[in-house]
């Protein structure tokens, strides 16, 4: 029985102890590894971009090279507007879609909306913003915060959908039951039942796809363009947060770079104090609705 | 009626419900929203056919394995941006796969719960960073990180490969592919490690109670949920392929194939981000877009095949 | 809409009536102008006489199909107005796919096919729309769920709400009545407002039954209404349902034979999807007909 004698080798089992503990190390290492990019962007971020933030930036406009102070109050403005847009026209879409997708999900073309779902979610956002400039600018003739906003809409519609989708199959069949056999219509049920119970996690849901879809530049850069001034109206050429961030870290100029650190910080602060509330709120409804 | 088990199933009378009007109207509503999102993507692919047409027209199959990009002379071919995308791509993959197991096998099979809750939130946070910041801080921080101490130790390391060679600009495709990695390594260690949740607590320990140590008890876990990492990866790719500004700003933006990796380079979204509003020309534009359509279409192949892959692991073992 | 609301309410008043030994409620004008009225005066009359519109539910040859295999078959029953059916039977006998298929519930279920005849108090179901019928015909469910974004009086007034809209203080009453009905009165009258979770299991499935109630069917499905509750509040629902038969027609879904022998007037036995046996509750449990009905309440098995 030689099996038995190289397997009961204590030799064997000692290298088989060390394979254990070598990848068990590589495994708590990689996961630190991970973590230091993070951290050091998240504190180089905040140590940049804090210092220049004051309340000129929120408030002024940018000022040409070499003269000091000035902000970036019109690519916020203008930021809030295309989001602004690009949610009108995605949350509705996204939202209805997925009460579709998760409330009569027994056809065939609930799994056709999904699959194409995952399809628009894996298309890059560039793509997404030659495809607005084709259908805005192009037969508009300029740039526009309306182009960027459709363009952001477009982006948002699949993370709206899924997170729809999702917590609305954790509200219990339970309560849906309940409420048809109390003779309430299918459609109040899902509106007033249904979506009410799951309405924490949705609307925290939607806070976050609306601030991914802030830090959206790559749709932007030729569809809102940019603007150094007001926007006249959403008809026109818009300054954002993440294009300004963009020509300003791409410029030679150390002072504009120190504007790009506070709009980055700005950026990073929205996302994670969303994420965080979004953590916040969907443990508690776990725990709730189990 | 399909049933035919009743004896006299011919006179089977099926009662079905009535709706009442509101309901049906409701359900309509949002089947016209979902149908939406369909006619969305079709006409995106539309879009993009349509306004590449000259260019496809003026230079074929020719234009995906031409290196000119000459916008004066108005000749344009493609390959020196796929292969941009492609290494800078492949680069990130091999950096963001063996760290991303190395987190989900921590995440899943590891951790204590405290830390597990804290990490996933961090990385959740690292998915979220948008790519603006990243790129931002790697034209400061990583480019000259770079080229002042990494492109000097591997050349003095690795030098024998030709990879590692040449000019330390700091801005180039190893640069642009670190930058990848740490984009895509949230995605594929949150799915991977959602993968592995799957896998039924019961075999890991049959597998303790045959004698097998940790690791053993994993390795077999992670043999099973085999297709699904390699879906996460799959989508990994995906995201990597069409990521755009941070590869913009690191990867140097030098339309050229070089075998070395510090050398500058171009990739397919870098082009359009770069391009596309200052286009001269309608053959120009045309062009860019249809490198937006070849980019396209990598990234729908890319994605159906992680998705296939993902569900086909989880609706395996879920069923069991 | 609006008259629909008042011919609800009046309605709702009457049975009040049914419950209450004044007599000078009959005397209120309002009931006596009441179409309602008239019609359920003459069908209690009409049911002393003729035995035929006693009868709430009859089906003939329901059967229901979950992917082609039958989860019911070819069932032939008649329930029999303002009494208590019990159905009893071994798990996975069906007792709950009858139960659902009376009101339509199946809907939700997908691959659900429901075949044959279904007579809800003298007209076949198909002539209701899903709406109708559940208004028709509550339910009662397995598993307390009051609605948890809901107050109790909300949840109370769920299903008038959401049909015909709000008005502060219309309710009031009919929230009142519905509890006391249901024996959650004196333990909720002073903290109406709050939530619906904050209550113990047993008060969350009287509030259950009061939500019911509220719309006022005329015929209760429960389907094993306090298989997940105490003794304590088992027997409160019991005498709830007791108190009740005069104006409702339950049927209960058991897999307690005791409680189908407390509370039911009829008792139906089903094993393995079909209708073995179902009479008067005394005759099952002391002589019953068939074999397979006697193996199974002297526990030989189930």
């Amino acid at each position: 029985m030689e099996a038995y004698e190289i397997l009961a080798n204590p030799k064997n089992l000692k290298r088989r102890k060390i394979i254990n503990i070598v990848m068990l190390t590589l495994s708590v290492v990689s996961g630190l590894v991970a973590i230091i990019p993070l951290i050091y962007i998240l504190f180089y971020t905040t140590a940049a971009g804090i210092s220049s933030l004051n309340l000129d930036f929120f408030t002024q406009l940018p000022k040409p090279v070499g003269e000091p102070g000035g902000g970036i109050a019109n690519a916020i403005v203008g930021s809030v507007e295309i989001v602004g847009l690009g949610s009108a026209f995605g949350i509705p879409i996204g939202l209805m879609s997925g009460i579709y997708v998760s409330e009569f999900s027994k056809s065939f073309f609930a799994n056709i909306v999904k699959f194409v779902t995952d399809v628009l979610s894996g298309i890059p956002s560039i793509i997404i913003g030659i495809f607005a400039y084709g259908v805005i600018v192009l037969q508009t003739k300029h740039f526009s915060a309306l182009a960027g906003g459709f363009a952001l809409g477009i982006l948002m519609i699949p993370t709206v959908t899924r997170i729809t989708e999702e917590m609305l199959k954790l509200v219990p069949i339970s309560l849906r039951e309940a409420s048809l056999a109390l003779g309430i219509s299918r459609w109040k049920t899902t509106l007033k039942i249904v979506l009410r119970t799951a309405s924490g996690g949705i609307i925290t849901g939607m806070l976050l796809a609306i601030a991914r879809a802030a830090g959206e530049t790559a749709p932007l850069l030729f569809t809102s363009f940019g603007n150094s001034f007001w926007s006249e109206s959403i008809d026109s050429p818009t300054a954002s947060l993440p294009v300004q961030i963009f020509n300003y870290a791409i410029s030679p100029y150390a002072e504009w770079h120190q504007k790009a650190w506070a709009g980055a910080f700005v950026l990073i602060a929205l996302v994670f104090i969303i994420s965080l509330i979004v953590r916040l709120i969907t443990k508690n409804k776990f725990s709730q609705s189990v | 009626m399909k049933k035919s088990t009743g004896n006299n199933s011919e006179n089977l009378k099926v009662i079905k419900s009535k709706n009442h009007i509101s309901d049906i109207f409701f359900e309509k509503t949002t089947l016209f929203f979902a149908f939406l999102i369909i006619c969305i993507v079709f006409w995106i692919i539309y879009e993009m056919f349509i306004d590449s047409a000259p260019s496809r027209d003026a230079f074929g199959w020719g234009f995906i394995f031409s290196q000119d990009w000459e916008p004066v002379k108005e000749q344009f071919g493609a390959l020196t941006f796929i292969y941009g995308t492609v290494v800078s791509s492949i680069i990130a993959l091999a950096i963001a796969l063996p760290v991303s197991l190395g987190i989900a096998i921590f995440l899943s099979e590891l951790a204590p719960q405290i830390i597990k809750t804290t990490l996933s939130f961090l990385i959740e946070i690292l998915a979220a960073i948008p790519s603006i910041v990243f790129g931002f801080w790697g034209i400061f921080v990583l480019a000259p990180f770079m080229r002042n101490t990494a492109q000097p130790f591997l050349e003095s390391t690795l030098g024998f490969l030709p990879f590692f060679t040449g000019t330390k600009i700091g801005f180039g495709l190893l640069t642009s592919g670190i930058i990848l990695a740490i984009m895509i390594i949230p995605i594929i260690s949150a799915i991977s490690r959602d993968v592995l949740k799957t896998i039924p607590q019961a075999q890991r320990e049959a597998a303790y109670a045959l004698g097998a140590t940790r690791w053993e008890a994993i390795k077999m876990a992670l043999l099973n949920a085999k297709s699904g990492i390699l879906g996460a990866t799959v989508l990994g790719l995906g995201r990597a392929v069409g990521e755009t500004m941070a590869v913009t700003m690191v990867i140097g933006n030098r339309a050229q194939i070089k075998i070395s990796w510090f050398e500058p380079a171009y990739s397919m979204a870098s082009v359009i981000a770069n391009e596309f509003a200052e286009a001269s020309g309608k053959i120009h534009l045309s062009s860019l877009i249809e490198v937006g359509l070849v980019l396209f279409a990598v990234t729908f192949v890319i994605n159906s095949l992680a998705r296939f892959l993902i569900y086909s692991t989880t609706k395996k073992l879920t069923v069991k | 809409m609006a008259n629909e609301f008042l011919n609800n309410i009046n309605e709702f008043n009457l049975k009040e009536k049914y419950l209450s030994t004044n007599p000078e409620d009959s005397e209120n004008p309002v009931f006596i102008k009441s179409e309602e009225y008239v019609n359920k005066d003459a069908a209690v009359q009409e049911k002393s006489s003729h035995e035929k519109s006693a009868i709430a539910v009859s089906t003939t040859n329901l059967s229901v199909w979950f992917n082609d295999k039958p989860g019911i078959e070819n069932v032939n029953i008649n329930i029999k107005k303002d009494s208590v059916t019990a159905i009893i039977g071994p798990s996975g006998c069906g007792k709950s796919t009858f139960l659902r298929a009376l009101n339509f519930m199946h809907d939700l279920t997908p691959n659900a096919v429901v075949t044959g005849e279904i007579n809800i108090l003298g007209k076949d179901i198909t002539e209701y729309n899903s709406i109708d019928i559940r208004k028709k015909v509550g339910m009662v469910f397995q598993k307390p769920n009051p609605f948890p974004t809901m107050s109790i009086y909300d949840n109370v007034i769920s299903g008038l709400k959401l049909n015909w809209g709000h008005k502060k203080g219309l309710y009031d009453e009919i929230v009142e009545t519905s509890l006391v009905q249901s024996g959650l009165w004196n333990e909720v009258k002073d903290r109406l407002k709050i939530s619906a979770y904050s209550l113990s299991g047993g008060q969350q499935q009287r509030l259950c039954i009061a939500r019911t109630l509220a719309v006022k069917p005329e015929i209760i499905l429960m389907d094993e209404p306090t298989s997940a509750l105490d003794p304590i509040s088992t027997a409160g629902i019991e005498a709830s349902i007791h108190d009740l038969k005069k104006i409702y027609t339950f049927i209960i879904v058991t897999h307690n034979m005791q409680q189908a022998a407390r509370v039911s007037d009829f008792t139906a036995y089903f094993y393995l999807g079909k209708l073995i046996e179902h009479s008067k509750t005394s005759t099952v449990f002391t002589k019953p007909k068939e074999k397979l009905t006697e193996e199974y309440i002297t526990g030989k098995f189930g």
